[in-house]
């Protein structure tokens, strides 16, 4: 293994981050504290507890799991997407770094950003409302199998995109509306029956139930079942990149 | 070629792009460890498709490339970490400084941080002041010297220089070859393409030429000079001739830019030059001539003339 590389790779994207600390922690931190003083306090004032959990409360991992979603893609995207874009990925390419140490070095560091803000985000979320977290161990493996996965679906389309209206496209048009039809803010139990069974179409559904049911113990589906759609869908993503190398889709001429 | 393992071994390499254009046909090259081999061709050669196969950023259709006995394919690590690339275009990190995008070449390829060396390359380029300067800030000549620093980085053995001095400024460019010349020095076999090619004359060993995807001449450059270049004489007449005189016809003779200058082309490998023959014959005729001349072709005219013959 090149853990040079590996480092070189995960340091130079993580020093991106603290060049650009605004963007990268202060918007969501900002925009997720706006959600809870609109959805928070002034309509879960008029909501009544779910499961017997206060409305605040309720929404704090959709909340969670809504920046986790989409800064681990917009993060990964970026990082992989801004060589392509500016020409510096001839040194990537002509290093001596397996497909491997380069998705741990591009992942690595889009996840831990996003399991930073994670907490960060809960944290703020503490100022707000109570928090509880009846599994915590579970609440991490949740967080970081959620992070890794989803940089890495950012990973591929970072790949896949070829200019930045693409590179936008995905998080806008697709991940932010399965986050918030996928049960950030509402128990699916609240829908009519159809649009429940609609719903379990939805990823996202799986994620934000486990990771909920981590904090309160309930859950919209079964937690074995969130866990293996989103272990699916990393399994997904890892072959997905495993092509992408082997083929130099979009990467190598 | 000696019986060492040669630091580049390209054998039969094909490149093909999906639009269906052949960018090289079985090109096949050697190159030995410490030679500065150039290499020269017309825009769309196939020189960029050639050194990127080999650096692994392009992937060949057909054929094998070895550097130091190792396959560039199944032998990756090892191939890549020899060789530093020096790309055309000028491709930074805008947002970085330069201390820390050479810090980094350095650990992509594999090494641990050695300030010392980082700070040798930067002071011999020219670089040690700006090294906390963001690279947006600096001049194109500037960026040419970061990717210069990024590529001596992790100490190549091998370093491809891809038109390095493409609209770069004099002081530069002598700084670079004195880099090259240096890193000659230590072993570092050094391949470049330029357009510059007095470039070429002045610093390889060895000239290939590449047209249309075919390598179609790799010589010494001293015996590619000696055996396709011309050589002349000229002869500065006392007074301008009217016509060259019919029994001087045998000699290849032409008028000169100006009007009392007469050209002579000859081989000086040939047995005889026919040198002393045209004197004897000038002196009968009763021309005479004031000074002489010799002149060589240079390697662009030579080149020049090689692109033309094969178009």
């Amino acid at each position: 293994m090149n853990w040079q590389g590996i480092k070189a790779i995960y340091n130079f994207e993580m020093a991106r981050t603290r060049r650009t600390l605004f963007q990268s922690i202060v918007a969501p931190v900002m925009s997720t504290s706006l959600y809870f003083v609109v959805f928070g306090a002034a309509i879960g004032s008029r909501i009544t507890e779910i499961d017997g959990v206060s409305y605040g409360s309720f929404i704090v991992p959709g909340l969670i799991m809504l920046s986790l979603l989409t800064e681990s893609i917009s993060n990964a995207s970026f990082g992989i997407y801004f060589p392509k874009f500016s020409g510096t990925i001839y040194e990537l390419l002509s290093a001596p770094v397996s497909v491997v140490e380069i998705v741990i070095g591009y992942v690595g560091a889009a996840a831990t950003k996003s399991i930073i803000l994670g907490g960060i985000i809960l944290a703020t979320a503490n100022l707000f409302v109570d928090v509880q977290i009846l599994h915590p161990v579970w609440m991490v493996l949740f967080l970081v199998l959620t992070a890794v996965t989803f940089s890495l679906f950012g990973f591929i389309l970072g790949v896949w995109a070829d200019n930045w209206e693409k590179l936008a496209i995905v998080p806008t048009l697709v991940i932010t509306p399965l986050t918030f039809l996928g049960g950030s803010f509402y128990s699916i139990s609240m829908l009519p029956p159809v649009w429940q069974t609609v719903t379990l179409f939805n990823p996202v559904v799986y994620l934000i139930s486990g990771f909920r049911w981590s904090f309160y113990g309930n859950a919209d589906v079964a937690v074995g079942l969130s866990l293996t759609m989103t272990f699916a869908f990393l399994l997904m993503c890892i072959i997905t990149v495993w092509w992408i190398f082997k083929t130099g889709y979009r990467l190598r001429t | 070629m000696g019986d060492s393992v040669p630091v580049l071994r390209i054998e039969n390499l094909c490149k093909t792009y999906d639009d269906g254009f052949e960018a090289l046909k079985n090109a096949s090259l050697e190159i030995d460890e410490g030679e500065i081999f150039a290499l020269l061709g017309p825009n769309g050669a196939g020189k960029t498709t050639l050194i990127n196969i080999v650096c692994g950023i392009a992937n060949a259709s057909a054929g094998q490339v070895a550097v130091s006995g190792y396959d560039i394919v199944t032998e990756f690590r090892k191939t890549r970490s020899l060789i530093g690339l020096v790309p055309q275009e000028l491709t930074t990190e805008t947002f970085e400084s330069v201390w820390a995008t050479v810090a980094f070449s350095r650990g992509l390829f594999g090494k641990s941080p050695d300030p010392q060396h980082l700070e040798k390359v930067l002071k011999s380029l020219s670089l040690w002041e700006k090294k906390d300067n963001t690279i947006m800030t600096l001049s194109g000549g500037m960026k040419r010297r970061v990717l210069i620093a990024k590529a001596l980085a992790h100490e190549p053995r091998v370093l491809f220089l891809d038109e390095p001095t493409a609209g770069v400024d004099v002081e530069l460019r002598q700084d670079m070859w004195d880099v090259v010349r240096q890193l000659r020095a230590t072993g570092v076999t050094v391949i470049l393409t330029t357009h510059y090619i007095e470039e070429a004359e002045q610093m390889a060993d060895r000239i290939g030429i590449i047209n249309h995807g075919e390598l179609i001449l790799v010589q010494e450059k001293s015996r590619l000079m000696r055996e396709l270049g011309k050589k002349q004489l000229i002869l500065y007449l006392d007074d301008p001739l009217q016509a060259i005189p019919e029994h001087l016809a045998a000699f290849d003779l032409e008028p000169g830019p100006e009007p009392n200058e007469l050209v002579y082309s000859y081989d000086s490998q040939a047995n005889s030059t026919g040198i002393t023959a045209l004197l004897n014959e000038l002196r009968s005729a009763g021309i005479h001539f004031s000074d002489v001349k010799t002149t060589q072709s240079s390697l662009e005219e030579i080149f020049v003339d090689l692109v033309k013959r094969i178009r």
